[in-house]
């Protein structure tokens, strides 16, 4: 019963996390219909900044700001440099594009830093708490990482919801041409959202690195389960990002729990097929219809 | 409009004739080969190979080495040309079919005393009912979740053999063996050989296969699928069709890198190894078969280039480690920024300027070439 729990726990955890990285997949996705492969490996090259800036005896909670901001410019960058350009094209090119940059991060980040992995600090104790006499797998530093992640999908919502700023990229992302028409600066929009993108993402890797092997590829995996994620929640939604994400963490520590951590790709493979045959369009997107 | 149906006008494949396997022939045209697909395939399947047994026969151990290592991704890039470029369909995961390749031949080698050819068609028919089971969801999916699900794929098979462990050999892995050589041919140049038939027949198989009614409808189903299950095509089976050829391609290709590098372990087919496949073979000409020669020649090539240059200019290490990673994606993004033809359709648009020039020099009539 403790492994179970302790099992959930960490499940709820990681589940935020990807949720985190989801939602800047769907920011994107739901903008310009891009599946932005960079994504983890720009959070990756944000976290190594940050390390670098605690490094150089930088408060966590300023490395953290500043690896907000720079992740903010990096999304816009590129969009605008490299996106841009692919405007109206085939949507395999920009596919291949953020692949490309997956690629660059990568082997920058292993040029900078090595190939070996290094310890992260977090914000808080990593030790578990202990309510009664047990001690369980939840740990201050788990609950700031749950709040941290909540505060950014609410912020998300009220940005859409409760702001004009966010109805324009809502419109823009629904038609782009007749946003335009209607004076949206809808080529802004896009920079913003992939700015937005970038934000969400670094604070996905800045809250996972203590608890992962922090290597340049140490976001590889994460950002494939996030894609499972985003596809459970159906691609479009933040909030199908948060279920999307606690449904996959959920999966992946029972299969790592009961099974084996190997076997939780692979868990999560299934996960995915299961969802894309059963549900192409995820569980909380509308049934489109498809023009001939 | 369907989105892989974009990819036809897109910017991916401009220029690119209806016939994808005949598009490299306008050099050809010259040669007066025969009009009959498999007799013109046959003859330059030959004298290619010809023109390689000369060339391998003269190079050192190390260089035919290389060589074999070129036809062996010149294999699996051809069978992804085929997905990507004919059929529409991407994939990031062919590292792993290339990994089912490797541990079948691998098991069989170490369980059995099966015959090598026999051994080689097991390791492809391993990879295809992969390429069946993985397929079959993708037919419902289009680019960009086709592309999660196979990048997916790349990071879940690996540790399933470091999972079981006493199978697989863990990270110590299975070893293989090259068969003996017949005479006093030396083992590299033995498997060299093996090698660049292997790529051979595999070449001028899918040549054949892309000239054939088959070829046309997997074109067709890349261009707009709704119209070609219109006119009949069953649109399903022939993206799985495609899927499966590509897979075994890639299980070929494994087989032969298994046997190449020795030892079959989890450490040799990692993410870097797929997204590698892909970026070769969209710099090299996405849908061209001949283009992918120059995709293998890079994959192989650019790892020592990088090395090279990073001694010469007294690199660290970290940095000479990574150098070749950061030149292929960089020359990924602007490739697909600025030539998304790759170097294939570079040299057909180069080659047609020249026609045009010089039959404008000789203003003697020439047949409109469709390469301009």
């Amino acid at each position: 019963m403790g492994l179970f729990v302790n099992i959930t726990l960490d499940g709820i955890t990681n589940g935020m996390v990807f949720a985190a990285l989801a939602l800047a997949l769907v920011l994107i996705f739901r903008a310009t219909k891009i599946l932005n492969f960079a994504q983890g490996a720009m959070a990756m090259m944000t976290t190594f900044i940050g390390f670098t800036l605690l490094n150089r005896g930088l408060g966590y909670w300023w490395a953290l700001v500043a690896v907000l901001a720079i992740a903010f410019v990096l999304g816009a960058l590129v969009e605008r440099v490299l996106i841009r350009p692919l405007q109206g094209k085939s949507e395999l090119n920009p596919v291949i594009v953020t692949i490309g940059l997956l690629v660059v991060l990568e082997g920058l980040a292993g040029a900078i830093y090595g190939n070996s992995s290094r310890g992260f600090p977090p914000a808080y104790s990593q030790s578990g708490l202990t309510i009664g006499h047990t001690k369980i797998a939840f740990s201050h530093f788990d609950i700031f990482i749950l709040v941290a992640v909540l505060v950014l999908m609410v912020g998300t919502l009220a940005l859409f919801r409760a702001t004009t700023l966010g109805l324009r990229m809502r419109a823009s992302a629904f038609s782009g041409e007749i946003s335009r028409l209607l004076g949206v600066r809808v080529g802004r929009l896009l920079t913003l959202g992939w700015a937005l993108a970038g934000v969400a993402g670094a604070l996905a890797g800045f809250l996972v690195a203590p608890t992962s092997s922090f290597s340049p590829y140490f976001m590889d995996l994460i950002l494939v389960y996030a894609f499972t994620a985003a596809v459970i929640g159906g691609l479009e939604s933040p909030v199908g990002a948060l279920i999307g994400g606690l449904i996959t963490g959920l999966s992946i520590s029972y299969v790592g729990g009961y099974l084996g951590s190997g076997l939780q790709p692979l868990g999560a493979l299934v996960l995915l097929m299961v969802t894309l045959m059963a549900r192409p369009e995820g569980i909380f997107a509308r049934p489109t219809a498809r023009r001939v | 409009m369907s989105g892989a149906g974009n990819l036809a006008d897109a910017d991916l494949l401009p220029g690119t004739p209806p016939d994808a396997a005949g598009a490299d022939r306008s050099w050809l045209r010259h040669l007066r080969l025969p009009e009959q697909p498999l007799a013109r395939h046959l003859i330059l399947a030959l004298g290619g190979g010809g023109i390689l047994y000369l060339v391998t026969s003269s190079l050192s151990p190390y260089n035919d080495f290389l060589v074999g290592e070129i036809a062996l991704y010149l294999i699996a890039l051809a069978g992804l040309s085929l997905l990507t470029g004919v059929n529409g369909q991407i994939s990031l995961g062919h590292g792993a079919f290339m990994a089912v390749g490797a541990y079948t031949i691998a098991l069989l080698m170490t369980h059995t005393q099966l015959n090598f050819i026999l051994e080689l068609l097991a390791s492809v028919g391993a990879a295809a009912v992969l390429g069946v089971v993985i397929g079959v969801p993708a037919t419902r999916l289009k680019g960009p979740y086709l592309a999660g699900m196979t990048l997916l794929l790349a990071l879940a098979l690996p540790p399933i053999a470091d999972k079981w462990s006493s199978t697989f050999g863990g990270d110590q892995g299975l070893t293989t063996t090259v068969p003996t050589a017949p005479g006093n041919i030396n083992p590299e140049e033995w498997l060299t050989w093996i090698e660049l038939l292997g790529a051979l027949i595999t070449l001028v198989l899918l040549a054949n296969f892309l000239r054939s009614r088959f070829g046309r409808m997997l074109r067709a189903v890349r261009d707009d699928e709704i119209a070609a299950s219109l006119a009949g095509i069953h649109v399903a089976r022939t993206k799985v069709t495609a899927f499966v050829i590509s897979a075994a391609c890639a299980g070929l290709a494994g087989a032969f890198l298994g046997l190449s590098t020795g030892v079959v372990s989890t450490g040799e087919f990692p993410l870097p190894l797929s997204i590698q496949l892909l970026a070769a073979m969209v710099i090299g000409g996405t849908g061209s078969l001949m283009g992918m020669w120059w995709g293998a020649v890079l994959l192989v090539y650019l790892p020592q280039w990088s090395t090279s240059i990073s001694s010469h200019l007294n690199l660290g290490s970290d940095v000479s480690a990574y150098l070749a990673t950061i030149i292929f994606g960089a020359v990924l993004i602007v490739a697909m920024i600025a030539a998304p033809s790759g170097i294939q359709g570079g040299l057909r648009l180069a080659w047609g300027r020249a026609v045009r020039l010089w039959s404008g020099l000789t203003r003697k009539q020439i047949q409109p070439t469709r390469t301009g």
